[in-house]
Order: C-alpha cells, then structure tokens, then sequence
C-alpha cells in the first residue's frame, strides 16, 4: 500500500520508523528538535522521542560530525543533519579525515554507520553561501558514500537503506523537492544504496540526472514526448558506489546520452559518468557526443533570474536533447 | 590499572597526607605502572634503532619522557573504558594494554599489525583494550570524544573516555566545540592534554598568552587542573578525580600534564627552537627515575628490582621485534580490504 507524501515527509517516517526500530538510531543537529529543523523536515519528532534521542546541538559543525563518527564507531547508529549543505564545509576535517578513513587506518577492525543528512541545491534566492551542491567533494573521497534521493518514495526507502548500511552516507536533499508530492509505500522499506533506477523507459536519448534534475528531467521527457523524441530518464540514486550496469545499457540501447546535474560543471559528477560511459561496452553504440548540461562554473546569484539561468531548467534539458537527438550535436 | 579500593582524591590536594602519598595505589600496581612507563621507553628507543637501521619506513613522533602523563593518566582507567590518542601516541597505547608484538608488527607494516600494516607509527588501535586509535590530525581525536561520550551515555554505559592531545591542539577551533558540548551534555569524557612544551617548533609561549592550558575549561564551566606530567602520581590523582566525576554522570574535565618530549617532534626535527641545556633539564625530572626513587624511598622497590623489571621489558620488547620482523607482509591482493564494511 502507498500514499501520497511529499519528500520531505518521507524523510521524516524514514527517521521515525528507524528510531522506533532501533534504539540506537539517533537524531541530532542544529534546531532539529524545538524547531523542527530549518525546513521543517525533523518537526515532531521531537515530541515524539524525546530530547535524548532527538538533540539539538550548538552550531558547532566540527563536533557535530565527530559526535556522528565517534558514535558510530561505539556502537550508535547517528543521523547527523547539517542545516544547509554549504555548512558542511565546517565539517570536512572529521568527515573526510576522521569518518572516510578511520576504518581502513585500523585494519579494519570498526564500522561506521552513520548517516548525515543535508539539504543541498539553489532555487530559494538563499545566494552563494546556502545554496550549494557539494556532492561531489564526497564522491572523491573514499569511505564514504553519497547518496541523492528524486522522489519522495527514493527519499524514504534510500534513508532507511542508509541508515542500515554500516558506512558513513552522506545523504543529499534538495531544498526545491522538499515540498513534492509522489507516492510512498507504507512500511519499513529500505531500498538497498547503489542501485541506479530507470525513471522513465525512452528509445530516443538517455538522460542520466541527479536529485532534481530528474524531475526537471521527466518533465522535459513529457515536452518532447509531444515531438515524437522518447527520453530513457536514469537516476543513479546512489553517486557512490555507482551501480554503472543499467545507466550503460541505457545508452547501449539510445546510442545518446545527456548528462545533467545542478552542481558546477568543472569537477563535477557528469564528467565521471562520461567517462564511465566512454570507457564502457556502450562506447561502440554512441551516435552522437556524450553531452553534459551542469550548473555554471560560478557562485549562486541572488538574482532570481541569474539563479535561474546558473543551474539547468527544464527548457534547457529540452533544448540540449532535441539537438542530440535531431542534430546529433 | 584503577583497583578499585581506594579512596577518591582530589587535585586540591597537591599536598597528600603522607598516608596518601601513593593516591592508594598498591605497591603491585605501582611496580606494574613503572614496568609500563619502562616498557613504553624501551620500544619508542628500539623503534628509532630500527628507523635508523631502514626497518620501519615513513615517519614516527616519539613520545620518550613523557611516559609519566600516559601512564599516570590511564591508570585512571578501567579496561573497559576507552581512549583516543594522538601522533604522539605509542606511550597511550602501551599503558592501556596495547601488545609491544602487535605495535612493533604495525611499525614494519606487517600483516600481523594492529591495522594490518595499513595505519603505522600514527594510527595505532587496540579496539579490544578500547583504544579507539592514535590520529595523525592535531586535534582530531577531539571531536570523536564527545561521540564516544553520547555513545556511553545513551547505553548507559559504566564507562569514560579519556582523549589525550597537545599544547598545539588546544589551539585548534574543534577543542572548543568539543569541549563545549561536553559540558552542556555532561559527557564522561576527561580532556588530557599532554603540555609538551612546542607544537612542533611553536612554543607555547608564542602561540598562547595564558600560563595554564587548564585556565581554558573555565570557558566552558567545567574543572580544569594543571599538573606536573612528569609526576606519576600527580598525573594519576588528577586523572582520578576527573574519571571518577565523569563516571558519576557530572561532565567532562580538562587535565593539563606539563611534560617534555625528549626527541624531535618527528624524524625531520633538527630541534633550532630549543637549547641543549633545556632538554637536559628535563631530563633531570624523567618521570620513570622519580618514580623508582619514590617507590625505593619507600621500601617498594630496591636497585636490584628495578634492573630486572628493565631486563624483562627488553625481553619483551627483542621478542616483539623478533615476531614483527618474521610476520607476513600484507597481500596486495587484498588491498581495497578495509575501505568499506
């Protein structure tokens, strides 16, 4: 049985059904508790579990994910959120040095599972400092995994699923998807991390889109189903570890391919699916270049349309498959 | 290790009653507390022969005259209880119970180390002793304190953390986030901060305006102490005050133990920060020679004693090597072990 949810709902019955599971799952970060949680993700839970197990902290980032990995790595299963993603940047000492690594400096000898969640993504006229999309970063650091939920349903099943898996994830929002209704099983259904999903089937182009990008990407598969163009939408899900399989049989079977992602593009994670596919059995069937459409290599404006024009629309992604697809360019 | 028996003292009391001169402590545990600080001297100095000789590769910070504040300090503990340690780490690790063969296994990247030759000199772990690892990040260790702290508290766990680190990472901005939470969530963590006089060549004259490290806890509304961390059992009673305050559900505390590294801060250090005459007066004030004299003062240990506690930990020490050195390398096949679970 599913309903309709909306995301950030989701994420919420994935925190609670966790906690009422396990009691070593624990919520806790900036004004997750009285205040619900900047975008109101965490609101009641609170009341619901109680100030030891649902903790609002100092802003303190650097302890905070200390406090994740050392519990952790001592038998607790924390969930850490960091308000805006861009915050996280006060983290990466622990994150990178301490959580990614710890495991393998000891031989081994500790798990750490923990999951931090954070809402990334520009689109709030938040400007440069609270509207970032950091994966990445992450993607490039061993021992840890990302994840990056589209739907509500993903949402809920791949934060159960993170919370199970015993390695740090870290677990990216977006900010624009929070308020987005889909439907949503009932129940404690985790969906296992790195298990890359088919959104839409198409035999025109194949579209490999993260996080709100495969929304703007069914949406610009809809516009151009009127055209006669079928877009083939892929959604990696899980960044790290990356299940490649279905995105390069994907593009095995529409000979095209369009990357999209918000995060800029220099650096960023369409260049290594790219290459995957290049690299790949898939490399033979391409008809046209691999193209990538990213954020712009630039801070996010205030502006509203500024901000608009740095991170790809839907008539972007219209725009850059219909030329795939018709001009093979 | 903590017998449990005494009764508690508190830092205040600089000056013990000369009934409580030992901090209760039995003349067995002393002897074993000197073998321990003898043991941890023994394989720091067979560790840089075997660096000198090519056999261990890499780096290492030797931490040779501060045994007194690692020993002193874990004495404190209970085997249940954990700790997190630093660069400087080899001294923690062998008082909580660390294996000589297992560490000396670890330095020759062996497979038989602590971290299966993947960590060396600066990322030792005895998980089963609760030795959480030493940590190549100044301050690093600081912040997983405070979690292993809401791990104990949440399953209300009978047990402490002790976190040791240096002059140079009480400069770092993670201390004060750590030592913050600690305080508002009451956390069983004791803050052991080994004063060893330079962050590598800064000193803590340049880098601090204060005179105590300990000063600083007053920020966070918890107790600090200083202590002499050359002094054995200055170092254990205030240790003891503090584990037995964070056991009791009371907070954290922060100890500084004012030491002094005999070596260079690692193999590179050609020591231009510092003169001659001041290593050779803290030499003078080796915390293992002024135990043995305390304990000799009181009729607990005589010349001959001592000189065969010191022939049984070269023993061990020789047999450690001995094990390192006929341990297997690891396999590179199994390289990528360990980088996820």
């Amino acid at each position: 049985m599913s309903r309709e949810l909306t995301y950030a709902q989701a994420i919420r019955e994935a925190i609670a059904l966790a906690m009422e599971r396990d009691e070593r799952v624990f919520l806790f970060g900036e004004d997750v508790g009285i205040y619900g949680g900047a975008f109101g993700v965490t609101d009641g839970l609170l009341d619901r579990f109680g100030p030891e197990r649902v903790r609002d902290t100092p802003i303190s980032e650097a302890v905070l994910a200390g406090v994740a990995t050392g519990a952790a790595m001592t038998g607790m299963r924390p969930i850490l959120e960091i308000q805006f993603m861009d915050f996280i940047t006060l983290s990466m000492e622990q994150l990178v040095l301490q959580a990614a690594k710890l495991r393998f400096m000891l031989g081994g000898k500790v798990n750490i599972p923990f999951v931090l969640r954070t809402p990334a993504g520009a689109g709030t006229g938040a400007a440069a400092q609270h509207s970032e999309s950091l994966e990445n970063w992450f993607v490039h650091v061993p021992g840890i995994k990302v994840v990056m939920p589209s739907t509500p349903a993903d949402a809920k099943g791949l934060l159960l699923g993170a919370i199970e898996d015993p390695n740090p994830v870290i677990f990216v929002e977006h900010k624009l998807l929070y308020r987005t209704k889909g439907p949503v099983p009932e129940g404690y259904t985790p969906i296992p991390l790195s298990q890359t999903e088919v959104k839409r089937e198409g035999g025109d182009l194949t579209v490999v889109a993260t996080s709100l990008m495969v929304a703007r990407a069914l949406e610009a598969a809809e516009t151009l189903a009127q055209e006669g163009i079928q877009l083939e939408v892929v959604d990696p899900r899980t960044l790290k570890p990356l299940d490649e399989q279905p995105i390069i049989d994907s593009v095995k079977k529409t000979g095209r391919v369009l990357i999209v992602h918000e995060a800029c593009k220099t650096g960023g994670y369409g260049g290594e699916l790219a290459a995957i596919i290049a690299g790949s059995e898939a490399f033979d069937y391409l008809d046209a270049p691999i193209r990538r459409l990213a954020g712009l290599d630039m801070p996010v404006p205030y502006n509203r349309e500024l901000e608009r024009r740095m991170v790809p629309q839907v008539e972007d992604i219209v725009d850059a498959a219909r030329k795939l697809v018709r001009e093979g360019i | 290790m903590d017998d449990q028996t005494e009764k508690t003292s508190s830092p205040e009391q600089a000056q013990a009653p000369p009934s409580d001169e030992f901090a209760g402590l039995s003349p067995d545990s002393l002897r074993e507390a000197l073998r321990r600080m003898l043991l941890i001297r023994a394989f720091e100095e067979t560790a840089e022969q075997l660096y000198f000789q090519g056999l261990i590769h890499g780096t290492m910070h030797l931490s040779i005259g501060q045994e007194g504040s690692a020993v002193g300090s874990i004495w404190a503990l209970r085997p249940e209880d954990y700790i997190l340690s630093t660069h400087r780490g080899h001294g923690h690790s062998i008082a909580k119970g660390a294996k000589p063969s297992l560490m000396m296994a670890e330095f020759l990247a062996k497979e038989t180390g602590y971290c299966r030759g993947r960590g060396g000199s600066m990322h030792i772990a005895d998980v089963e002793t609760g030795n959480l690892g030493a940590n190549g990040i100044v301050g690093g260790g600081i912040p997983l304190a405070a979690g292993v702290g809401v791990s104990i508290q949440m399953q209300k766990l009978d047990r402490v953390v002790m976190v040791f680190f240096g002059d140079g990472a009480a400069n770092e901005g993670a201390f004060h986030e750590s030592l913050n939470l600690a305080s508002i969530w009451d956390l069983p963590v004791v803050y052991l901060c080994e004063n060893n006089q330079y962050a590598m060549s800064m000193s803590v004259r340049r880098s601090m305006n204060i005179e105590d490290i300990s000063q600083r806890a007053c920020a966070y509304g918890i107790p600090g102490v200083s202590v002499d961390g050359n002094d054995f059992l200055a170092v254990y009673r205030a240790a003891k005050e503090a584990v037995d305050r964070a056991r009791r559900g009371e907070g954290p505390t922060l100890i500084e133990a004012k030491t002094y590294r005999w070596k260079g801060h690692s193999r590179s250090d050609k020591q231009r920060y510092r003169t001659k005459e001041e290593v050779q007066e803290w030499q003078a004030r080796d915390p293992i020679r002024r135990l043995a004299e305390r304990m000799m003062a009181q009729g607990w240990l005589d010349e001959a004693a001592f000189q065969a506690l010191q022939a049984d930990v070269d023993r061990e020490i020789q047999e450690a090597v001995r094990f390192a050195q006929e341990s297997p390398e690891p396999d590179p096949a199994t390289i990528l072990e360990g980088v996820y679970a």
